[in-house]
């Protein structure tokens, strides 16, 4: 009854379709509905966006290290920071000269700093950027199942940056609320000229445009990975970079939408005078407020974190699928325990809608509740140590090559160990009661993120630039990359851990001056002199950056050209050219052995691609058997 | 791409023309009773809110069984609606916990 | 270049291609009306008592809506199968019966249950004002009858202006009938024809009230929820008439000459985004229109 469709109706049209309309320039490079040139558009975007974000930090530390100077200690920069911001904004130091950062300000910056960092720049650039890009090359498909959707999803994030970056240019600046948007702050801040024309209300809508966009893109993923993997692409041979993708895209599609819906009546609450988050009897400035009441602040906060917790494995998913490839084909074996980390993966993504309340935890909870997200947070770390033990374990015995990405990829695995390992503390009430809302829990997610995904998405960078483009970076302005950033990270957010254990607060616009008085000092500085060492690594760090821009940009044009496989892997992305040109492939792969064929016992290279035939399997007829 | 072979999923429409009338009777009736129920007293707001939510569930499940074919779909989709029952139902039963379980000092 | 099992199934799913990425909408979809429901769970039990209101919604017309829905999702189902036996005009007639069922929901609600409620003004008396309006509140009478106490006077506000002038110091209101006999046993509980406002008149002194607003979202956290989520469901109900008149355009007629199996299940896939938006009207109606 459900008889086969018989497949090879499939590989004939991959040769009888070349109509060769040429697409127009704005067909192929901005309105392309081709998943690599979306992926690049994706990860320029992102990489654009994380770069303005980290601006954001390195002005606030400034503030941070030195409260009450003007920027930079410079007249000139000062002068120029008050036309920017306007004069509320930026306010005068003692002296009267214009340039100190205001308090609103700096919650503008931290706020957007972090909306601007998870949403427009991490999860389009390690999801969006080389999920697209390499995802379906890794597959074998000819592209995304829906790449007209796949075009909508960029748009709409586009859009969200723009209207996320216009949203520092109205008055009242941007939103100031954190990037949580606690109600009933988020709410009745931010009320001039109008609701509409405010930060607050700005974030709101870049917000609904940004999950739209990755809703769309995630339904893309899920549907190309289950159904178009090439012939004799079965779920176990699927390269441990696409499960990661396939985890984190189920996470974005069942997450995102109550954030969606807390959204919609956080903006009602602001538009339409709605109490969702506003409770009965609500005193603002010493005035009640004329509304209906009956809301609950804690709605939000549960709807919030209901995403966010999923969306802190959406930061760090992919992040571990790069490394995972990138460390099987510089170690020349195979990942070890392969199996495990797939389940492992599937786990964490299950336990992760879960555990959200663990960021909760002073928010009046009662036992129970709070013992079950106890319990389901600790339970959460041991998929993840599951996985980090294996890429640690894959190392052993490997011929390593310290190529620029294997340094990112080696780098990454301790230091995603402190911050995984610094989260077991704050998964406790008693400990997070002390913990919550300190400079620790900056330290420890940071950790995670920044020399954690960022590291894996230079990696990624390094490793698949070449099949983009056809030409290598270069190798030197990469080593001093990855050393600088190295070491500059770690000088920003390890004293972090010492700060918050001092009980230094986040958010504090003056960088812990006011707590001072508590004079602690740990070897030879208080918590409030520590921001001079993280303030001078950030900057240190920010010019770390420098060379890979250069790097970037330089290669693309003047750099070492190289042919379809240049780092030996076994993927399918290294079978297409490098380039690769629309449809991908020349004939349609099929997959007839795992991932990581590294160092075969009796093979003739110590590599062998997915696509080449076994003894068993070699084709005997022309059409592909499957 | 033309049309080759015969849609064979559901062989016959003709015969599920009848099943799709009936069962839009049967959500009309249900309908309507459901109305009618709300004028009933279950005792406590509670019972009222349990007795609609069954006849709810039930229209729900004639939709979804007959109408969106979920009664003869593949167990991918079946995966996917599964792990959404469950998410969407921690959203609820773990919200309505935090609601009824707040600190006691 | 073709993308592979776009119109025909995959062997080892089962599946075309659009029915994976439905269904997977549908789940993220189920999650953000979860996210609704949710909302709608904390407004009413979080609600202080006698802040929830009964009775207040059009049950004849919304049981009227509920019947034009589910008719919509009959004859869209008709509609794929007529399409899948290749009887085109059949599919034609159904597609717009459908198309047609979906605006006069869309215009039931927007063009007469949402203006109603416009009109319609409740105001939520202080606590200890409650005795001063015992006579339009009947509290004693429903404390004998162990029935919860009113805390608001609804009815037709006559002096519009009171609403946003601070100079003006009471509403004048003509009684909705619960207020204007609060001790007859009819008013106890809802009823299902609505009847409308009396002749009977109250002024009502603004400093005895808490919150006064006419029936709109603001009014109290149970319009804020009702106008958001119906609000929301209008908007998925424009999207899928929007999708059902591109199906029946002359770019779709095209397709079918071309392609038939391919517009059937295009038209599969967006009925199976109609009964969605259907099934959520299931819940939705019981739990604001009955409950």
């Amino acid at each position: 009854m459900a008889h086969q469709v018989s497949s090879h109706e499939v590989a004939p049209h991959e040769h009888h379709e070349h109509h060769h309309v040429e697409l127009g320039f704005w067909q192929k490079y901005v309105f392309s509905t081709d998943h690599k040139v979306i992926g690049i558009q994706y990860g320029v975007s992102g990489l654009i966006f994380l770069f303005a974000g980290f601006t954001l930090m390195m002005l606030m530390r400034w503030q941070l290290a030195y409260p009450g100077h003007v920027l930079f200690d410079s007249p000139a920069l000062g002068k120029l920071y008050q036309m920017i911001f306007g004069d509320k904004m930026i306010g005068p130091d003692a002296q009267g000269h214009p340039g100190v950062m205001s308090a609103e300000l700096y919650n503008a910056f931290g706020a957007m700093h972090g909306t601007i960092m998870v949403f427009l720049g991490i999860v389009p650039t390690a999801f969006a950027a080389f999920g697209n890009f390499v995802v379906p090359l890794q597959i074998g498909a000819p592209d995304m199942a829906f790449p007209k959707l796949n075009m909508a999803s960029f748009w709409s994030f586009l859009l969200s940056g723009v209207i996320m970056f216009a949203s520092f240019f109205v008055p009242g600046g941007a939103a100031k609320s954190g990037w949580t948007s606690y109600s009933p702050l988020a709410n009745i801040t931010d009320q001039a000229p109008n609701m509409w024309l405010t930060g607050q209300t700005l974030w709101i809508i870049g917000m609904v445009f940004n999950i739209t966009g990755s809703l769309l893109g995630a339904i893309n993923f899920v549907t190309t990975i289950i159904q178009l993997r090439a012939p004799g692409m079965t779920w176990m041979r699927m390269p441990f970079f696409v499960w990661a993708n396939l985890v984190t895209a189920f996470l974005l599609l069942l997450a995102f939408p109550p954030l969606e819906a807390a959204a919609i009546f956080q903006f009602m609450d602001r538009i339409a005078g709605t109490s969702f988050f506003l409770p009965s009897g609500l005193i603002v400035g010493g005035q009640q407020v004329h509304i209906s009441g009956g809301g609950s602040p804690l709605l939000w906060q549960h709807l919030f974190w209901f995403l966010a917790h999923p969306e802190v494995y959406v930061l760090i998913l992919p992040g571990l699928g790069i490394i995972a490839e990138v460390q099987a084909n510089n170690t020349r074996k195979p990942l070890w325990g392969y199996k495990a980390m797939v389940f492992a993966i599937l786990v964490l993504g299950f336990l992760s809608f879960i555990v959200w309340a663990h960021h909760m935890y002073l928010t009046g909870m009662g036992a129970a509740v709070s013992t079950f997200f106890q319990t389901t947070t600790i339970l959460i770390s041991v998929p993840s140590v599951v996985l980090l033990t294996a890429l640690i374990l894959s190392l052993w015995g490997g011929s390593i090559r310290f190529t620029v990405p294997m340094l990112f990829a080696t780098a990454f695995l301790p230091m995603f160990g402190i911050g995984g390992l610094t989260g077991i503390p704050l998964a406790f009430n008693a400990l997070d009661l002390y913990l919550h809302d300190t400079y620790y829990v900056i330290a420890h997610f940071h950790y995670l993120v920044a020399p954690g995904t960022i590291f894996a998405i230079f990696a990624g960078v390094y490793h698949w630039f070449p099949k983009a483009t056809g030409r290598m970076m270069g190798t030197f302005l990469g080593r001093v990359h990855f050393w600088a950033s190295f070491i500059f990270v770690n000088g920003v957010f390890m004293p972090m851990f010492l700060q918050g254990m001092l009980g230094m607060h986040r958010r504090w616009y003056d960088g812990g001056a006011s707590y001072d008085v508590s004079k602690v000092v740990v070897w030879g500085m208080s918590g409030f002199d520590w921001n001079k060492v993280i303030s001078m690594s950030a900057w240190g760090l920010g010019l770390a950056q420098l060379p890979f821009i250069f790097n970037f940009f330089y290669s693309i044009w003047g750099g070492k050209k190289i042919g379809r496989n240049p780092w030996d892997a076994t993927t399918l992305e290294w079978v297409a050219p490098s380039p690769p040109p629309h449809g991908n492939f020349d004939v349609q792969p099929s997959v007839h052995r795992g991932p990581y064929e590294y160092s075969v016992p009796g093979a003739e290279a110590d590599f062998i691609l997915q696509s080449e035939p076994t003894s068993a399997t070699a084709p005997a007829a022309p059409a592909l058997a499957h | 791409m033309e049309e080759s072979h015969e849609p064979h999923a559901h062989h016959d429409h003709g015969k599920h023309l009848k099943l799709y009338l009936g069962i839009g009777g049967a959500l009309f009736a249900c309908t309507a009773i459901t109305v009618w129920l709300s004028y009933v007293d279950f005792g406590s707001s509670r019972a009222n809110f349990i007795v609609a939510m069954i006849v709810a569930t039930i229209k729900a499940g004639l939709v979804g069984a007959i109408f969106m074919h979920l009664l003869s779909e593949r167990w991918t989709i079946y995966r996917v609606l599964l792990l959404t029952g469950f998410f969407v139902l921690g959203l609820f039963l773990l919200t309505l916990l935090a609601f009824h379980n707040p600190i006691s000092l | 270049m073709e993308i592979p099992f776009n119109v025909t199934a995959r062997p080892d799913t089962g599946l075309y291609n659009a029915k994976v990425g439905v269904w997977l909408f549908l789940a993220s979809e189920v999650m953000l009306f979860g996210g609704l429901f949710s909302g709608y769970l904390f407004m009413r039990l979080g609600a202080e008592p006698g802040y929830w209101p009964h009775g207040l919604l059009n049950v004849p017309v919304g049981t009227m809506n509920t019947f034009i829905l589910i008719g919509s999702s009959v004859t869209v189902v008709l509609a794929w199968a007529a399409l899948k036996m290749r009887q085109f005009t059949q599919y034609r007639i159904f597609m717009l019966i459908t198309i047609l069922c979906g605006i006069t929901f869309l215009v039931v609600k927007l063009a007469y249950e949402y203006p109603q409620k416009f009109e319609h003004f409740g105001a939520f008396i202080k606590k200890d004002a409650l005795p001063k309006y015992e006579k339009y509140l009947g509290n004693e009478y429903l404390a004998g009858k162990g029935l919860p106490e009113r805390v608001e006077i609804t009815g037709h506000l006559h002096n519009r202006e009171a609403l946003n002038d601070s100079n003006v110091k009471e509403y004048e209101v003509a009684l909705d009938p619960i207020n204007a006999e609060p001790t007859d046993p009819a008013s106890d509980r809802p009823h299902f024809w609505p009847k409308p406002a009396t002749e009977k008149m109250v002024t009502i002194e603004k400093e005895d009230v808490q919150y006064a607003s006419v029936f709109a979202p603001r009014h109290s956290s149970y319009f804020a929820i009702y106008f958001t989520i119906t609000g929301l469901h209008g908007l998925h109900v424009l999207g899928g008439v929007i999708v059902f008149i591109y199906y029946l355009l002359p770019v779709s007629t095209a397709l079918y000459r071309q392609n038939p199996e391919h517009l059937a299940n295009r038209v599969e896939v967006a009925g199976l985004f109609w009964h969605f938006v259907d099934l959520v009207w299931i819940f939705v109606f019981p739990l604001f229109y009955l409950l």
